[in-house]
């Protein structure tokens, strides 16, 4: 268990190839072969998560025998208030157990090992590790899709003015991804938190002569930075209610007396919701997310589709107690969360049938499914949002890194509209993306449709009661997916090349990650197959990976987390939605090919640019009349809204105080209070400019002065004596 | 227990070793240029010296106790004592004070501002730094007063003379209005005096901050308390400064000569805060927890009110000089929950709003020095122009925007985090609504930040500046700056270095508050 | 009775002093005037001495008439300084102190 008591050297190695890019990279090594170091270190960290993953599984299924000593006497250990000593380095293992709350597997309890970071006021605040499987799935995901990333980016970015820069800020943020998601206490969350965005601004930036990337940076940094006050506060309640920062003690504290703290909880949840709605792009604080693809593709896959946006996902993953009770998940049929994710998977899924630019639908979609994993949360279906996340950051991926392919084909434009026809061009690419969108679409035997399964299930049957708004969503939402990636599909591979200039396959170096992703959109459904699937193999031991090794149980158990039964029906209806979908979709643009029959290419071919034209024409016409009414109104209105609600409610916010900065500037600032600073001083200025008046210089007035003083004064004595 | 053979002269050696160097300067005719600098460098690096034989000698485990002490006879007849003593509250902002002059010089060694007389400017320097120094480690309101004012002359001739074009009216707001809240303080200062009675209820009729800090205010009735500590009030929250007395510090700072900015941000603001954290609530403690509430409201107006102030700026200088309105807002607030957490937070925000703001005007400074301008919409580009100036502009903004692992974190989250629970009896209900509007004012800090960073940093230069060579950060500001980038990283990273000094100190300061607010 | 006649001439002289430093334009006038200013004074110290028997009112007059001595030698100084400087000794001349 080596690997899991020192994962703190997990987020070291990314952190210091940060620092040796930065410092040495330019003169030691050469600017345009910094990414050695960078794939180095990611590699090396792969491996270690791999390593890590590897012993986690060990552990839960051979848990240590001290470890079932505490699972059977069913106590939470007291494991974190004797560390007294302060020299760094004196990490200690400690081990909290609970009650099993599987019957088959026993749950090997989390690892935690910290040391003090510094003390204020008698309180300690630790750093440290807390490795448990959902950490460790999260390892494996950053480090593989980071991994990938630098892979592609050595071609991507190639001859960028700021190769050495990208490269560094790539491995700050993989440092910073792997410090927060082995946060061992509510601090360290929040300084990976900010670290991550902090990257994500610069990286956004990265071509900052140009205002657009610099504005769509700041819009990014200071949503962001609006979730963080609840972020703040919500942390902030969090410790003041149960007095520690770890993140164990606070699961512990809520899964042990489930219901206690009910209204600290809520107040807590309320807030931490606004942070999760800015980093993983929930409604309304999503408008950031499109804007953020101004990046360089890779960053955007890497950062803005499969880790860092899901920070907020694996928040509510890891502190999961606090919002079941605080949102009382176990009980309700509708909550704040699955509320907001639900409408936040409806709303991006309409949105991203109305753009041209494919890396902003690929963003719509990312804010889609993010919505629907913080749906899954909402209605309880732990496993089922953490399963997802898991297969979507790898099609998610692959499809932002097959649009990155494209766009180093087609001269580096995203606009769907000069695409067309880059199927036969690029293959590679196709296929890959091909079958990223199914897997997205939730096409069995596709990693989407396991992962879509689950959570559907999960919001029909709920924990006591079923959540049936969002299950309605959660169907409408696999339609609709399925529709608008067939469009993209469609839009970018088939018809006719509408660009200019000979597009061409990209180099094995950006072809192999994408192979890689899309075996994985492929297989990823494997990790968490249903019992009944396995069975007629024999393999049933093999069911329910993600759920037996990732799952929390030791806190869940506490609050009574149920798991639905598989359904055949559930999985059926799903995979009947997603079909639909693709079908509609597909016959939409074949019948619209309809007059033209069967040699549609050579048609194309032979019609030109002309028939490009009328096919656009014909397009418009077929929407406006068949799908306009259904589909034009809800995703136009939900653009527009976005566009002059949400986006202008920003936007105006922003001005408004700038404009109030300025009404308070200048009429109480320079006006009222410096004014009357300075009336004061004229005050004295204007009774002097009297006074010297009768300072004449001359002798004898001050003598006249002096008697007809003397003479008052002696009238006034006489007077009044 | 008073320090012995060469620790008791350490404190008088780092306190007047610059005021030695600034005598012999003066000695030294103009002309031999090089031998002034010299021997300016040379003094205050002395006395640099000795603070880092401080760092070694001083006992960390008694960091609460006051070290290195010394008691003589001075002005019997009022019975004011020289007594200076360190403890650790002391300790990191003497060290922030002797460490900030020499990088100044340093950084001034060929860029003396208009009119130029080298020698002038750095005696003034020296000056500064004995005053400064002997501020942080008196123990005898006397003899904190006398350093408290001598502050304020060399500043006042610095900006006045070496300033920009309303140095005039700005160093004479700055004089006047210290100096009014002098008045008032002193004023305090003898009350404490006359009114103080020891736990028998003799008369005290001492200086002796130590005796005036066991006695907490005792004998005192309440209400002259509170007049008491009005007095005090105004005389240091001017010094912070505290909104609504903060307008000096906008024309000052911009006013001022690139290293007087730095020297206003880094240390003698900290004087307020000091003030408060040293005499004013350890003294009267319970008048502290009658005007807690009332400072914790004007710190989270400042704190929203210098966010927006900063929105408006046009000028990069005057938009740094209203985010340390802001930034003290942050320490005012951990001041006004009056829990040793807060403190805490306080101190360290001190320390690091000293580093980050300084090395803020810093950058403005060399930015001036080389566009002739500070209004921003004039820049633009200096990512490109001077690429690693950028940088350091990028990662000071960043820092004073509160980035956790730099150390403009540790003193804001904790700040806020300590309102969420005041000490001694006060309002949970308007502490944590002082919290989320603090909270908010991260996001406006952020914003104001973020946009000025995009402005000058970001984009390409202006049709103006585009034909202009623009030279990189030179060697001495390299040497100049790196001290504080390092600190910014150490005590990000680090934050113990710092809290691990105040926890002590504070926490006997609001036990103390506790006790009497008990015992009452 | 006695005193009251020491005491009008007294006032009568101190009147005419007085007059004299506020109206005269002559330097040499006005020192004179305060001359016979002091001498009212005088006047009025020994008339209150002798009626109350004590010597300490004529004792304070030989004061007064010594350092009066003085005051007009310093006086008469200024006044020679301030006509050599000026070529004037018209006390309206002088204003430099004027606000």
């Amino acid at each position: 268990m080596w690997m899991l008591e020192n994962a703190f050297l997990i987020p070291l190695i990314p952190a210091l190839s940060f620092a040796v890019i930065l410092f040495f990279g330019k003169r030691f090594i050469g600017a345009d072969r910094v990414h050695v170091i960078g794939i180095t270190a990611v590699s090396l960290i792969w491996v270690l998560s791999l390593v890590a993953a590897f012993q986690w599984t060990q552990r839960v299924e051979h848990p240590s025998p001290d470890a079932i000593a505490q699972i059977s006497a069913d106590g939470h250990g007291d494991d974190h208030a004797d560390d007294g000593d302060d020299h760094a380095g004196a990490a200690m293992d400690s081990e909290s157990g609970h009650g099993g709350g599987h019957s088959s597997v026993l749950i090997s309890p989390v690892v935690t090992t910290y040391s003090k970071w510094w003390s204020n006021g008698g309180v300690d605040f630790a750093v440290g590790t807390h490795v448990d499987g959902l950490t460790v799935l999260l390892l494996v995901v950053v480090a593989s899709i980071s991994l990938l990333v630098h892979i592609y980016s050595t071609e991507y970015v190639k001859g960028d003015r700021r190769y050495v820069h990208y490269y560094a800020f790539l491995s700050l943020f993989t440092a910073a991804m792997l410090f927060f998601v082995m946060a061992q206490n509510i601090v360290q969350l929040v300084v990976g938190w900010e670290l991550v965005g902090v990257c994500s601004f610069g990286l956004i930036g990265h071509w900052w002569e140009e205002k657009p990337n610099t504005d769509a940076a700041l819009k990014a940094f200071l949503t962001n930075r609006v979730g963080d006050i609840g972020l703040l506060v919500g942390m902030i309640v969090l410790w003041g209610t149960f007095g520690t920062f770890s993140i164990d003690g606070i699961n512990a504290a809520i899964s042990a007396s489930p219901g206690t703290q009910h209204l600290a909880l809520l107040v807590a949840a309320c807030c931490l919701m606004a942070a999760v709605a800015s980093k993983s792009g929930q409604f309304p604080l999503h408008t950031w997310l499109p804007d953020a693809m101004a990046g360089p593709t890779p960053v955007s896959a890497l950062i803005h589709a499969a880790t860092m946006v899901v920070a907020g996902v694996y928040m509510i993953a890891r502190l999961y107690p606090v919002f079941y009770d605080g949102f009382s998940i176990g009980t309700s049929s509708i909550n704040l969360m699955a509320l907001i994710g639900g409408f936040t998977a409806l709303m991006g899924a309409g949105l991203a049938f109305a753009q041209w630019d494919i890396k902003k639908v690929l963003a719509y979609s990312t804010v889609s499914q993010l919505g629907y994993m913080v749906m899954a949360l909402g209605v309880g279906a732990w496993t089922a949002a953490i399963f997802h996340l898991f297969t979507h950051a790898f099609f998610k991926a692959c499809l932002f890194l097959g649009a990155g392919s494209v766009s180093h084909a087609a001269h580096h434009t995203f606009d769907m509209r000069k695409m067309g026809g880059l199927k036969k061009f690029m293959p590679q690419t196709y296929w890959t993306f091909v079958i990223a969108t199914l897997a997205l679409s939730g096409i069995f035997p596709f990693a989407g449709f396991w992962s879509k399964d689950e959570i559907l299930l999960g919001a029909k049957v709920g924990q006591q009661n079923g959540y049936p708004l969002m299950l309605i969503f959660g169907c409408a939402v696999a339609f609709m997916t399925a529709a608008y990636m067939t469009r993209v599909v469609w839009y970018t591979f088939h018809g006719e090349y509408r660009g200019h200039g000979h597009p061409h396959e990209s180099p094995k170096v950006m072809t192999v990650p994408l192979w890689i992703l899309a075996g994985m959109a492929v297989v990823g459904g494997a990790f968490n197959l249903p019992g009944p699937v396995l069975e007629p193999f024999g393999l049933e031991g093999l069911a329910h990976r993600v759920q037996t090794y990732a799952e929390p149980s030791v806190y869940l158990s506490g609050l009574g987390l149920s798991h639905p039964d598989p359904s055949l029906s559930m999985a059926l209806i799903g995979l009947g939605l997603a079909l639909s979908g693709i079908i509609v979709t597909y016959l939409y643009f074949w019948r619209k090919m309809g007059p033209h029959g069967l040699t549609e290419r050579n048609k194309y071919a032979k019609a030109g640019y002309t028939f490009l034209e009328n096919k656009y024409y014909l397009d418009y016409l077929y929407n406006d009349i068949i799908v306009a009414s259904i589909k034009k109104p809800i995703a136009n209105g939900a653009n527009w809204f976005n566009q002059n609600v949400l986006d202008k409610a920003v936007n105006t916010a922003g001005e408004s105080a700038r404009d109030s900065g300025r009404w308070i500037y200048k009429w109480i600032d320079q006006g009222a209070i410096d004014g009357s600073v300075n009336a004061a001083a004229r005050g004295a200025d204007a009774s002097g400019e009297g006074l010297r008046t009768i300072q004449s210089g001359k002798v004898q007035n001050y003598g006249q002065l002096l008697f007809g003083a003397a003479a008052v004064l002696a009238i006034v004595f006489v007077i009044v004596i | 227990m008073e320090a012995t053979g060469f620790d008791a002269w350490v404190l008088t050696l780092a306190v007047f070793l610059p005021l030695v160097g600034a005598l012999i300067m003066m000695v030294v005719p103009k002309a031999y240029e090089l031998e002034v600098k010299l021997i300016a460098l040379g003094s205050s690096l002395a006395a640099l010296a000795v603070g880092i034989y401080i760092l070694f000698q001083f006992d960390y485990g008694s960091a609460s106790e006051l070290q290195f002490v010394v008691d003589k006879g001075w002005i019997d007849i009022i019975n004011s004592r020289y007594i200076i003593g360190l403890d650790g509250l002391s300790l990191p902002l003497l060290l922030l004070s002797l460490l900030v002059v020499p990088l100044c010089l340093v950084y001034s060694w060929n860029h003396v501002p208009s009119p130029g007389n080298t020698k002038a400017f750095f005696v003034l320097l020296l000056i500064l730094s004995t005053g400064m120094n002997g501020s942080f480690i008196s123990q005898d309101m006397i003899l904190f007063f006398v350093f408290f004012e001598i502050v304020l002359l060399p500043m006042y001739f610095l900006i006045g003379v070496w300033g920009g074009e309303e140095r005039r009216y700005a160093s004479l707001k700055f004089f006047l209005y210290t100096l009014f809240g002098s008045a008032l303080m002193i004023i305090s200062f003898l009350a404490l005096f006359f009114l103080s009675k020891d736990a028998a209820g003799n008369p005290l009729q001492t200086f002796d901050m130590r005796l005036l800090t066991d006695a907490a205010g005792s004998g005192i009735v309440k209400t002259t308390q509170v007049w008491i500590f009005a007095g005090l009030f105004i005389g240091f929250g001017i010094k912070v400064p505290m909104f609504p007395f903060h307008t000096w510090l906008p024309d000052a700072h911009t006013q001022a000569p690139t290293v007087g900015s730095v020297i206003l941000a880094a240390v003698l603001l900290k004087l307020g805060t000091y003030g408060f954290i040293r005499i004013a609530i350890p003294f009267l403690p319970e008048a502290a927890v009658a005007w807690a509430p009332w400072i914790g409201l004007l710190a989270v107006i400042g704190i929203i009110y210098g966010a927006l102030g900063c929105l408006a700026q046009k000028d990069m200088k005057r938009l740094i000089a209203f985010s340390s309105v802001a930034h003290m807002g942050f320490v005012m607030l951990g001041i006004a929950t009056l829990t040793d957490f807060g403190l805490n937070a306080a101190v360290f925000g001190m320390v690091a709003h000293g580093l980050i703001t300084g090395m803020l005007f810093f950058v403005a400074g060399s930015i001036k020095e080389r566009y002739h301008t500070l209004e921003i919409s004039r820049l633009g580009g200096l990512l490109k122009s001077a690429p690693h100036m950028g940088w350091i502009l990028g990662f000071a903004t960043m820092a004073s925007l509160g980035l956790p692992g730099l150390a403009g974190f540790w003193g804001e989250f904790p700040a806020i985090l300590s309102a969420y629970n005041p000490g001694a009896g006060l309002s949970e209900e308007l502490f944590r609504t002082y919290m989320v509007i603090a909270a908010i004012g991260t996001v406006l800090a952020a914003g104001y930040l973020l946009w000025l960073y995009q402005r000058t940093a970001f984009g390409e230069p202006t049709e103006e500046f585009a034909d202009h060579e623009i030279p990189d950060v030179s060697r001495n500001e390299w040497i100049a700056w790196v001290p504080f980038l390092i600190g910014i990283v150490l005590f990000g990273v680090w934050p113990n270095l710092i809290f691990n000094l105040t926890d002590g100190v504070v926490s006997s300061i609001t036990a103390n508050v506790e006790a009497v607010v008990a015992g009452r | 009775m006695l005193l009251n006649q020491f005491l009008i001439l007294g006032a009568v002289l101190f009147c005419i002093g007085v007059y004299g430093v506020l109206a005269r334009k002559n330097a040499v006038m006005v020192l004179m005037s305060i001359e016979l200013m002091l001498n009212a004074v005088n006047i009025n110290m020994v008339a209150f001495g002798f009626q109350h028997e004590v010597v300490s009112g004529q004792v304070f007059a030989l004061f007064i008439i010594a350092v009066a001595a003085a005051e007009v030698g310093v006086g008469l100084a200024i006044v020679l300084l301030l006509y050599r400087n000026q070529t004037s000794i018209d006390v309206e001349d002088f204003d430099l102190m004027k606000g």
